[in-house]
């Protein structure tokens, strides 16, 4: 069994999840890693110390930016000439287009999103979340190979073994694509939620501490939004003491408290970190399903009512304007931050 | 310009979603257009409103998915196009881009066919960048700006990293994400003409293709396990004292 695992990144900085199906890859058979872009030895060698049996490298100026049919018409080339049985990608917004596109070159199915997937016989079953994450549907695919992504730290990431090494080996780069790449306006703060490992996140209650008196000349949701920003800087204080990042309910993304990239929950962004902490959030269906794969959730809120404390080991009914601020202070002084 | 927005009906995100056997249930709760292709729509008729030219919905489905598609007409779209067929079996998602690309193609003269970024049902968000590669038009995804010039359409893409802009000459297909703006409410004079409106139906024979063979195939549905903790409230006499304990609660857990 031969699987060929894309490995994603943007200029030379991994997506993590590449490793973790690597590590699936292994469990399967040969795991060989596909590398595309340009300065790519750094991860080359990580990858054949997370356990790659072999790794290609398409190493091209053209490669340099993203774009799904330069980046699709190499990848499908690698896959016809490695014949593997499997073809898999960690999720990103990258890779879902790009799997699909290679999906269409060689007339097979994609399975989106992977939180589960076992080879029984030469039949996979992947398991993906539907309407969602409030359903699961196992899935099969007739055609070879299988090309799958998986989400990003649910499989086990393998352990680095720095002795592993090994020389890559040159793959063909195709590099003609209808779309220009003009220029790139990168995030100061990269809000990445799926790989997060701690994620601190404010809903609507954020907004609400009456002892803070907004700037004059505001009109009233100049007002809240100020506040609810407020709110949110204590909920990134704790963020930052942690490690983590900031997420969101919905409501408070929709009220304009925070941007969409950090919303949890309502398609896209499943959270799946060791530590969820959910301050002022009441815990909407959509949030729930989107953050209940956390391994450890906590919940501070003034409503003892609010859905979300069903959903969490601690909780703690009270004002986050004044737990938050001595958290952070607690946490800082245990870790030594 | 001639905009198509190619949209899917759902069930509402309040929904509570069930398996019922080997089939999903939505209860008593209402079919709608998916919520990300009203953003769709939204950019279709920016552009209509921007360029000049028409709006067409363009949705898969039974019968039932008019009501989207009516929808999108009150929202402003000029005229609605439902693929349907008796014979349509379960698509998977490559068979549905490539009806979606023999519609297109049998529209005819298209510029722009703008998606949602993704369904809330199936939710894997792979349809726009199939649909172009079947076409071989570029794909421009993820936009949350649209401009087109001289028949060059320039995209800012919303990406993990921050903004990407690309540009690419028309036709092309389009996927949006939120920053495109908030979906416009239908007008009463808009749905008074939804009401009215002929949604001609395709079949698989009007667009001179055979029923897909779907290459993924469901086995069974399963309901996520539910979480079964019992949560425990930490009191205290002041907000240092709680988050003390709490502290400790946390690190005891060894998470961190």
């Amino acid at each position: 069994m031969k699987t060929l695992v894309y490995v994603d990144h943007f200029r030379g900085d991994p997506q993590p999840a590449s490793w973790e199906a690597l590590g699936v890859a292994k469990g399967f058979g040969t795991a060989v890693a596909l590398i595309l872009g340009t300065g790519l030895d750094a991860l080359a060698k990580s990858a054949f110390e997370f356990g790659a049996d072999e790794v290609l490298l398409a190493e091209d100026g053209g490669l340099s930016d993203y774009r799904s049919e330069a980046y699709a018409s190499t990848v499908s080339a690698a896959v016809k000439a490695q014949a593997p049985d499997l073809v898999l990608f960690p999720t990103t917004s990258r890779t879902r287009e790009l799997a699909a596109v290679v999906a269409v070159d060689l007339n097979t199915g994609v399975l989106i999103d992977l939180v589960d997937l076992t080879l029984d016989g030469d039949q996979f079953t992947a398991t993906r979340p539907i309407y969602e994450g409030k359903l699961l549907e196992k899935v099969t695919c007739s055609a070879r190979p299988v090309i799958a992504t998986l989400r990003p730290r649910v499989f086990p990431k393998p352990s680095r073994d720095a002795a592993r090494s090994g020389s890559p080996a040159k793959v063909a780069a195709a590099t003609e694509s209808p779309v220009t790449v003009e220029g790139y306006t990168l995030a100061e703060n990269v809000v990445n939620l799926t790989d997060a490992g701690v994620i601190v996140s404010g809903g609507r209650g954020v907004s609400n501490n009456p002892s803070l008196t907004p700037p004059a000349g505001m009109d009233e949701k100049q007002a809240e939004i100020w506040r609810a920003q407020q709110g949110f800087k204590l909920v990134g204080d704790l963020a930052v003491v942690l490690g983590g990042a900031v997420g969101a309910s919905r409501a408070a993304v929709d009220a304009g408290y925070i941007p969409y990239a950090n919303q949890v929950g309502q398609t896209g962004k499943v959270v799946t970190p060791d530590l969820y902490i959910a301050c002022g959030i009441s815990g909407a269906i959509q949030h729930l399903v989107g953050m209940r794969n956390a391994k450890l959730v906590i919940a501070i809120n003034k409503d003892p009512d609010a859905p979300i404390f069903q959903q969490s080991r601690y909780g703690v009914v009270g004002d986050l304007f004044q737990i938050l601020p001595a958290l952070t202070e607690a946490f800082k002084q245990k870790l030594g931050r | 310009m001639k905009i198509i927005a190619c949209i899917k009906q759902v069930p509402d995100s309040e929904a509570k979603i069930t398996a019922s056997g080997e089939q999903v249930s939505w209860g008593e709760a209402p079919l709608v257009i998916n919520p990300f292709d009203e953003y769709a729509v939204e950019g279709a008729l920016q552009q209509k409103e921007a360029y000049g030219g028409t709006v067409t919905a363009l949705c898969i489905g039974p019968e039932s998915a008019r009501d989207a598609l009516k929808h999108a007409l009150a929202m402003g779209a000029d005229d609605a196009i439902l693929i349907s067929d008796p014979a349509l079996p379960a698509l998977d998602t490559l068979g549905a881009a490539h009806l979606l690309a023999s519609a297109i193609q049998k529209i005819g003269g298209v510029d722009l066919a703008i998606f949602g970024r993704q369904t809330l049902d199936d939710g894997s968000g792979v349809t726009a960048a199939q649909t172009a590669r079947i076409l071989k038009w570029p794909l421009l995804s993820l936009a949350g700006q649209i401009k087109v010039e001289n028949g060059v359409c320039e995209v800012s893409r919303v990406v993990e990293e921050g903004r990407q802009q690309v540009s690419a000459t028309l036709p092309a297909i389009l996927s949006v994400v939120q920053s495109i703006g908030e979906p416009r409410y239908p007008s009463f004079m808009g749905i008074r003409k939804a009401s009215k409106a002929e949604i001609p139906v395709w079949s698989l024979a009007d667009l001179g293709v055979t029923a897909p063979a779907a290459i993924v195939t469901r086995l069974r549905l399963v309901t996520p396990p539910t979480r079964d903790v019992k949560c425990e409230i930490i009191s205290g006499e002041t907000p240092e004292a709680i988050a003390g304990i709490l502290v400790e609660k946390i690190l005891a857990e060894k998470v961190l």
